[in-house]
């Protein structure tokens, strides 16, 4: 029987959703799942909103459904928004204290959302707060479970004859997630594990948190056994890592010979760099341990700057960022292209313009991302689709950066950033290490930028002997002094233009585009979307429709001949993207001349869950889709 | 084989304008490359944009020419990267203190081992004479359609304040104090900040050759101009912070600051401030990454036959289910 279970908790920001979460992902995976876990929180550092969805199943998932199976809400608010999310036969878990609240009451509402939740309950002709909601869940076919928090918090600290314990509300994170799974009689040793792994290095907290949990599992299990759902074990499987997404961009630096990292603090990239920085000592085989700097800059302009001078030495240099600090580096990059200097930017996209929607999705900056900065000049754009994808890529990128000797713009994304999946464990031999022209030894004349008929000179680096170079903004001879003369100015220029050749014809074809499935029907998309586009077309396959998808990594140059080769034969072409303006499908239309036959586009902000892709799709088959259809789900 | 003062040159026409001060500067970091026996290739100018950003050419050493306002960060990402690098920055005063000021105080906190001279000539040469940082409220150089309506920035209390360990001020025409002073900073344990005075003559008509000799100063005994330029190192002033105590530390940091208020008829040369008691950013560094100055990432090997050497595996056990 198939099994896919979707658990929901939420609770204002600080209060320990996360942890929560983390822990019922890795007590998933441990029972033998797969798990797709999602974060979405406000930008706010205590008291709003925020929530976590982790789903299992016991076949690959690469997305969220649409609501979910169970819930555990901390708070009125939680269950006013999710509350009815929850399907039929599902179970709700909540703190008793908040039954009597109102809608006027939960002060973190934001107005245009509680005027929406205002008329819904008018329409319902019901008053506007929790108990209104519980009814409706009831009625939904939802089981509905009270328990005060506080008082299982009172009653362990008197089990323990631990008074003060009775006050340590961070033991709430622990106690939704034993609760959950007593209700759903799942076995007990995986999290009791789980707590040891989360808290290895107290070993008082851990003693504490175990009883805790065992108490709040058997109180659970025992008021509320008539819950009909339950989670066994599925048998552990072997070499699974829990990763959450921000790990395999930094994985990938580590292992590729990223020494160099600079970055200014910005939601949602600042992650990896503060893990690069937690594992800066490096271990080596058959070598003394090496090290990663990482440095924490005045601003992105500075983070730019810094990795490129680093990558001047010869050392493999990365930046991390976001949309805002991109816009920050553009003058950098063309620094950087003039100068022929390897540099990768990691770029977790969120939603803009300007600060936008700074702790949400969006896929808004490709086309910044392949125009940033004035002037021409040659650059790479590539895009991850998921974690694991990210972990293998970066080690890509950085080989584009040094074989081509441009800057590398990898774009990843908040839902990649803060989703939590399980995955089979990263194998460091797939990425091979290739550092293109880059000498390690000079006999006689050096001229840095020396006409080739590749376009990519020979590249010495700061510190080696003969190697003397020099680098300029400005337009620049062999030699890299300044030259505004007209013939040595097309010299230059067709040199640094041929690498677009170059990079279309030495990425290997797998590495530019990645097609599923036949493509009669065919999906096209970049990035992150991947993961419910897949899900979603596995589904269909399921209902006996075969859809193509083609996942578009290399977007800039543009890898025209080969997409277009592949959509010959393509009747539908069908854009999906999270973004408002169709921005992989303006790329289309300039280098196919083709404009798709539908876009399914998304830009709330929430990544797309692959039921919505399924939905919009099924109007699609069934020829009743408008030319563009916009999601909207999701809180 | 001793490297001799050509060997620092290139053959780059230099295209400043007759009389520039910016020539003293860059005359004065060749004989210092040339007095500490520098090799080529472990010597780095990074330069800023404006006149002074052409230096880098001119010098046979590497020779990165970078963008406006950002000369520090490519160069302490340089150093940072490759330790062994003697690393000089330079750029002008609008450079570093107006669209770099950002990246100036930065630089100051961050205390890496290298050196960041400026070019101080209080106008913006290569754009044609604007007022820059240095110019003072109410001054009005020759190609100012209106006196100058912005305070200056004290360039020396700047970086006394953001932190630089090795404060000084040198004036481009007395080469030889200037080289003795690069000297100085480049052997400086810390980040070490030089303000040149250096007159524009094409921009700027007030602070003039003639104006820092004090010409319009004669004195009524001799009958000679009293120049307005002085070393402090003649008035017996002692910039080193000798210990660690909040007394001495204070007592040095006031001098400073105070001296570098001093400015017209008299202007106080040489160095202001110097502590290497604070850390530099290395043992910042060593301190976290103990092997860092013998294995720096520009030094470490990445890969064999094209695979990594990189083990990751303690960290994947980790995350492993």
């Amino acid at each position: 029987m198939d099994f896919d279970y979707s658990w929901l908790i939420g609770g204002p920001q600080g209060s320990g959703v996360d942890t929560a979460a983390n822990i019922f992902s890795r007590v998933g995976a441990k029972l033998g799942y797969h798990v797709f876990g999602k974060r979405e929180y406000h930008s706010n550092i205590k008291g709003l909103h925020s929530y976590f969805v982790v789903r299992l199943s016991d076949k690959k998932i690469r997305s969220n459904i649409n609501g979910a199976d169970i819930m555990v809400a901390y708070d009125a608010e939680t269950l006013v928004r999710h509350g009815l999310e929850i399907s039929k036969g599902g179970a709700i878990i909540y703190d008793s204290s908040i039954i009597n609240t109102t809608v006027d009451e939960i002060l973190t509402l934001e107005e245009t959302y509680k005027s929406r939740l205002l008329k819904f309950f008018d329409s319902k002709k019901m008053e506007p707060n929790v108990s209104s909601i519980i009814d409706l869940a009831r009625k939904n076919g939802v089981k509905v479970y009270s328990v005060s928090f506080r008082d299982v918090l009172a009653n362990i600290a008197n089990e323990l004859n631990k008074p003060e314990l009775s006050r340590m509300v961070r033991l709430f994170n622990v106690l939704g997630v034993s609760f959950s799974l007593g209700v759903l009689k799942a076995p007990i040793e995986p999290l009791l594990e789980t707590i040891e792994d989360t808290f290895s290095k107290k070993p008082s907290i851990v003693d504490l948190n175990k009883r805790a949990a065992n108490f709040s599992y058997n109180y659970a299990s025992a008021k509320f056994s008539d819950f009909q759902d339950s989670i066994s074990d599925n048998g552990k499987s072997k070499n699974i890592l829990l990763v959450q997404g921000h790990q395999g961009s930094a994985l990938g630096k580590m292992v590729c010979g990223c020494r160099f990292q600079s970055y200014y603090p910005i939601t949602p990239a600042s992650d990896e760099s503060e893990f690069l920085e937690t594992h800066e000592i490096l271990q080596v085989k058959e070598d003394r341990p090496g090290s990663t700097s990482i440095i924490q800059t005045e601003d992105e302009i500075s983070a730019i700057g810094m990795a490129v001078g680093a990558s001047l030495t010869g050392v493999r240099s990365a930046t991390s960022t976001s949309g805002p600090g991109f816009s920050l580096m553009a003058e950098m990059l063309g620094w950087a292209g003039i100068n022929e200097t390897p540099v990768v930017i990691t770029l977790f996209q969120r939603s803009g313009p300007s600060t936008g929607l700074p702790t949400r999705h969006g896929q808004d900056d490709l086309l910044f991302a392949i125009n940033a900065g004035h002037g021409e000049f040659p650059r790479i754009v590539y895009a991850s689709g998921d974690v694991e994808d990210s972990f293998y890529d970066t080690g890509k990128c950085f080989n584009f950066a040094d074989i081509f000797q441009v800057p590398v713009i990898h774009i990843l994304d908040k839902f990649i950033a803060s989703s939590v999946v399980t995955c089979k464990r990263f194998d460091p031999d797939l990425i091979s290490i290739d550092r293109g022209k880059l000498l390690e030894k000079i006999d006689g004349d050096y001229k840095r930028f020396a006409l080739s008929p590749d376009g990519i000179s020979p590249r010495s680096k700061l510190g080696l002997e003969n190697g003397v170079f020099w680098n300029t903004g400005d337009e620049s001879d062999e030699y890299g002094h300044i030259s505004e003369d007209p013939v040595n100015r097309i010299q230059m220029m067709d040199k640094r233009q041929t690498k677009i050749e170059q990079i279309l014809s030495l990425i290997p074809k797998e590495d530019q585009a990645v097609a599923y499935g036949k493509l009669d029907i065919c999906i096209i998309s970049w990035g992150s979307p991947k993961g419910p586009i897949l899900d979603a077309i596995e589904m269909h396959k399921k209902d006996g429709h075969e859809i193509g998808f083609i996942d578009i990594k290399l977007l800039h140059p543009f890898p025209t001949d080969y997409i277009k080769s592949m959509l010959k034969g393509s009747s539908i072409v069908i854009d999906i993207e999270a973004n408002m303006t169709g921005q992989l499908a303006s790329l289309i239309k300039e280098n196919l001349l083709r404009d798709p036959d539908y876009y399914i586009l998304k830009y709330t902000g929430r990544p797309m869950t692959c039921i919505e892709i399924f939905d919009s799709l099924n109007k699609i088959l069934e020829k009743k889709a408008e030319k563009k259809q916009v999601l909207t789900y999701g809180d | 084989m001793a490297t001799k003062l050509g060997d620092y040159k290139t053959q780059v026409h230099n295209d400043w304008c007759p009389g520039c001060g910016d020539f003293g500067i860059v005359n004065a970091i060749q004989m210092s490359l040339t007095e500490m026996q520098i090799p080529r290739h472990k010597a780095a100018i990074f330069s800023g944009i404006g006149c002074s950003g052409k230096t880098s050419h001119f010098i046979n050493v590497y020779g990165v020419h970078t963008l406006h306002g950002r000369v520090l960060t490519f160069a302490q990402g340089a150093k940072i990267a490759n330790p062994e690098m003697t690393v000089v920055a330079v750029g002008g005063d609008g450079d570093g203190l107006g669209i770099g000021a950002g990246h100036f105080v930065a630089a100051g906190r961050r205390n890496v081992n290298m050196t960041y001279i400026i070019f101080d000539n209080a106008v913006y040469g290569l754009t044609k004479g604007q007022a820059s940082p240095t110019l003072k409220l109410g001054e009005q150089t020759k190609s100012l359609a209106n006196p100058n309506s912005n305070y200056n920035v004290n360039p020396i209390a700047l970086a006394i304040s953001s932190g630089f360990t090795f404060v000084a001020r040198s004036y481009s025409y007395d080469v030889r104090q200037l080289k003795n002073v690069i000297t100085a900073a480049i052997k400086h344990k810390g980040l070490s900040f030089i303000d040149v005075l250096q007159p524009c003559p094409t921009y700027n008509d007030l602070y003039t050759r003639d104006w820092f000799a004090g010409i319009d100063q004669i004195n009524e005994d001799t009958k000679k101009p009293t120049p307005r330029i002085y070393n402090l190192a003649d008035t017996g002033y002692d910039p080193v912070v000798h210990y660690s105590t909040n007394t001495e530390l204070n007592e040095k940091l006031t001098q400073a600051l105070g001296k570098s208020l001093e400015w017209g008829d008299k202007i106080p040369t040489g160095i202001f401030y110097k502590n290497e008691l604070i850390t530099p950013y290395t043992k910042r560094i060593t301190d976290k990454i103990p092997n860092y100055l013998e294995n720096p990432a520009a030094k470490q090997k990445i890969s064999k036959n094209g695979k990594s050497i990189t083990d990751i595996s303690k960290i994947l056990d980790s995350l492993e289910i």
